[in-house]
């Protein structure tokens, strides 16, 4: 039995993949500032998608006074060891002032002090209430001229024809409706990939985890099947949180100044470095002498200070909040522990994604790429996202060309048509989606340097990974969908299965340890300046090929080769 | 980490179906209920939308919950946070929106 979906085709001038951060932004930018269409898709609904759903209490990429873009790109160039690209902080960091005044006018609350300047947390980050950022940008794009949203719209695959984008096809996750959109200009900017390996809370809570477990590497995936280059998936991102909730460790570190400590006390974050993969590895190496567990010592903090922390909580990750209530303890009664998570491959806090022009168009033409899913450019985070959307919306606008028609290839839709009916109505349904999901994650939690194996790993590990990973990739076709939220379900588990192949190629390449924890191969423990490279790739014929390239210093890049 | 929803007090307005980041939350009877619990974020998107009182958020045993529930409601720029301890005892907080954290 087989079951015909509904083909629906939409032609538009620009089509943005995901509705967060960035895809708002570059919409709102498009609008403002041309008269071209808009169509935006995003898989769940625009007003809380995205990394802002719970919302977010600083803006932590800001240039404070006295201090210069310049000085933003120095931090993040040494905080990732030289593998990033000036040319794409710089033109980020210049936009994040102006983007953070848009977002003001919109509605976000910012923290002023007395002469109406805003207050700096540290050297880079203002304090704002975010926690209705998301909802406040979204209003904004849905009063905006010429966009048009569809929400519940899951793309799965881009439209390529002769290495250029023509649009995108995917689903409805209710309707039994394909989407084929036409566009001449496509912006990916469908965040990262969580999910990829086990979780801190494998069990009932496996999705309290710190990158949104909705964000299962859609954009990276179609990129790399369409072709594009990839860059430093082998820089992976692990983030040092509360345990257990997963709630962020900076409102407590920067914010109120708690130290990191292991449980004799003992202030270990000097002796490790405090880079932020630094300050992961101390902790891990805390633990590992027996250390354990380790801390943030909130309980050194003033009493007065508990209700403004209780409440800064409630704004972006309310179960931290929840917890501290739970035990009958306040911040400034007990220490909060901390602990890594798993990895992640996020664009916006290490340099993993595609390799993009200045422009941040990819290697794939008319294709461009913002927010988590462009490479590249790290500790970009929210303010990075909106500036990455407004850089890719204006050159969209500057390079649009009105004459041109768009060509689709019509059997490549439907092979695509075919294969969605085909998981719907599949006769072999010997695993579920949730079994295989499970087995990826075992694997790369324990041969590709996950939590279990803390953060480590070796050649040989790597490349059993590799095997297995195929292995599981193989399985895929005994999986069936019941309805088209399950479909939704298995192209997230084969587009993660398609990031942990890129992030196992990368890690296998990247011959030294660069970073440790997001990088730490047991191999080569030592980093290796012949290694001051970019790791990119490419899919050819089904092959990941290999492109190392020389660190980027002009401050204008264009795709040559 | 996951969320209850009351379906003595879901007016069946849906809202919490349309906003969850997810699309975890279905409709059955012209009611919501949660159809993927262990898929939640913990993000509360949900419980913010509802006017009902009809949703609660709560931690799972396997990160420490000990059955206390938490919701929200507004009152125009003003949230008021409820919490429910498992021993019958309620804290409130009271946050006002146009107040920015102060860390």
């Amino acid at each position: 039995m087989s079951k015909k979906l509904e083909h629906i085709v939409i032609t538009t001038d620009v089509l943005i993949i995901g509705g967060g951060t960035a895809g708002c932004f570059a919409a709102l930018t498009l609008s403002k500032n041309s008269n071209l269409n808009v169509v935006v898709a995003e898989k769940a609904n625009v007003k809380r998608s995205g990394c802002l759903a719970a919302g977010v209490n600083a803006i932590n990429a800001y240039i404070i006074e006295g201090r210069k873009p310049e000085d933003y790109v120095d931090y993040a160039t040494k905080d990732a060891a030289g593998i990033v690209r000036h040319d794409l902080l710089l033109t980020a960091a210049r936009k994040f002032n102006a983007t953070t005044k848009v977002m003001e006018q919109l509605g976000l609350v910012i923290l002023k002090d007395e002469n109406g300047k805003y207050v700096a947390r540290g050297n880079r980050n203002i304090k704002i209430n975010g926690e209705n950022f998301k909802p406040i940008l979204t209003k904004a794009v849905e009063e905006a001229k010429r966009v048009t949203i569809l929400n519940n719209l899951n793309i799965t695959d881009l439209l390529v024809e002769n290495n250029e984008a023509m649009g995108a096809i995917g689903f409805h996750i209710s309707h039994e409706k394909v989407y084929e959109i036409r566009a001449q200009k496509v912006l990916v900017a469908t965040g990262g990939a969580a999910g990829l390996y086990k979780p801190n809370n494998p069990g009932f809570s496996r999705h309290k985890m710190w990158y949104p477990p909705f964000n299962t590497g859609a954009g990276y995936a179609m990129g790399i099947l369409a072709g594009a280059e990839m860059t430093s998936f082998e820089m992976r991102f692990i983030a040092l949180r509360c345990k257990d909730t997963i709630a962020p460790t900076g409102t407590i570190a920067q914010g109120v100044g708690a130290k990191q400590v292991n449980s004799r006390g003992d202030v270990y974050e000097e002796k490790y470095g405090i880079t932020t993969s630094e300050r992961v590895y101390g902790t891990v190496k805390e633990n590992q002498l027996g250390n354990g567990p380790c801390y943030l010592q909130t309980s050194k903090i003033e009493k007065e200070k508990d209700e403004e922390l209780l409440k800064a909580y409630l704004n972006m990750a309310p179960s931290q909040t929840l917890k501290w209530i739970e035990s009958g303890k306040n911040p400034s009664e007990q220490d909060v522990e901390i602990a890594g998570t798993e990895p992640y491959i996020v664009g916006g806090h290490t340099a993993s994604g595609y390799w993009v022009n200045t422009k941040r168009e990819t290697t794939i033409k008319g294709l461009y790429a913002a927010g988590d899913v462009a490479g590249g450019c790290p500790q970009k985070y929210v303010t990075g996202a909106l500036a990455e959307g407004e850089i890719a919306a204006l050159d969209i606008i500057d390079k649009f060309d009105a004459t041109k028609s768009i060509q689709t290839n019509s059997s490549f839709v439907s092979k695509k048509m075919k294969e969605y009916e085909d998981i719907l109505y599949n006769q072999s349904d010997f695993f579920t989606v949730e079994e295989l999901e499970e087995a990826m994650q075992k694997v790369m939690d324990e041969y590709a340097g996950g939590i279990s194996t803390h953060y480590q790993f070796n050649e040989k590990q790597l490349k059993l990974a590799d095997e297995k990973i195929d292995q599981i990739r193989q399985m895929t076709k005994h999986v069936r969908a019941n309805d088209m939220h399950e479909l939704m379900f298995v192209y997230e588990l084969k587009e993660r299965l398609t990031v942990c192949k890129s992030v196992i190629a990368h890690l296998l390449h990247r011959k030294e340890t660069r970073w440790h924890s997001f990088n730490e191969n047991l191999d080569y423990p030592n980093t290796d300046e012949g290694y001051f490279k970019y790791i990119n790739s490419i899919l050819v014929n089904d092959e990941l090929k290999i492109i190392v390239r020389d660190i980027i210093k002009e401050a204008d890049y264009e795709h040559t080769n | 980490m996951s969320i209850r929803i009351n379906q003595e007090a879901c007016v069946g307005c849906l809202k919490c179906i349309k906003v969850c980041p997810g699309s975890l939350i279905k409709e059955k009877d012209k009611k919501a209920y949660i159809k993927y619990p262990k898929d939640c974020w913990g993000c509360v998107s949900c419980v913010k939308e509802c006017k009902f009182d009809a949703i609660d958020f709560y931690l799972g045993a396997d990160i420490g919950g000990n059955a206390s529930t938490m919701n929200v409601t507004y009152e125009g720029d003003i949230l008021h946070w409820k919490i429910k301890k498992s021993d019958g005892t309620v804290k409130t907080i009271d946050v006002f929106s146009k107040d920015s954290n102060k860390y």
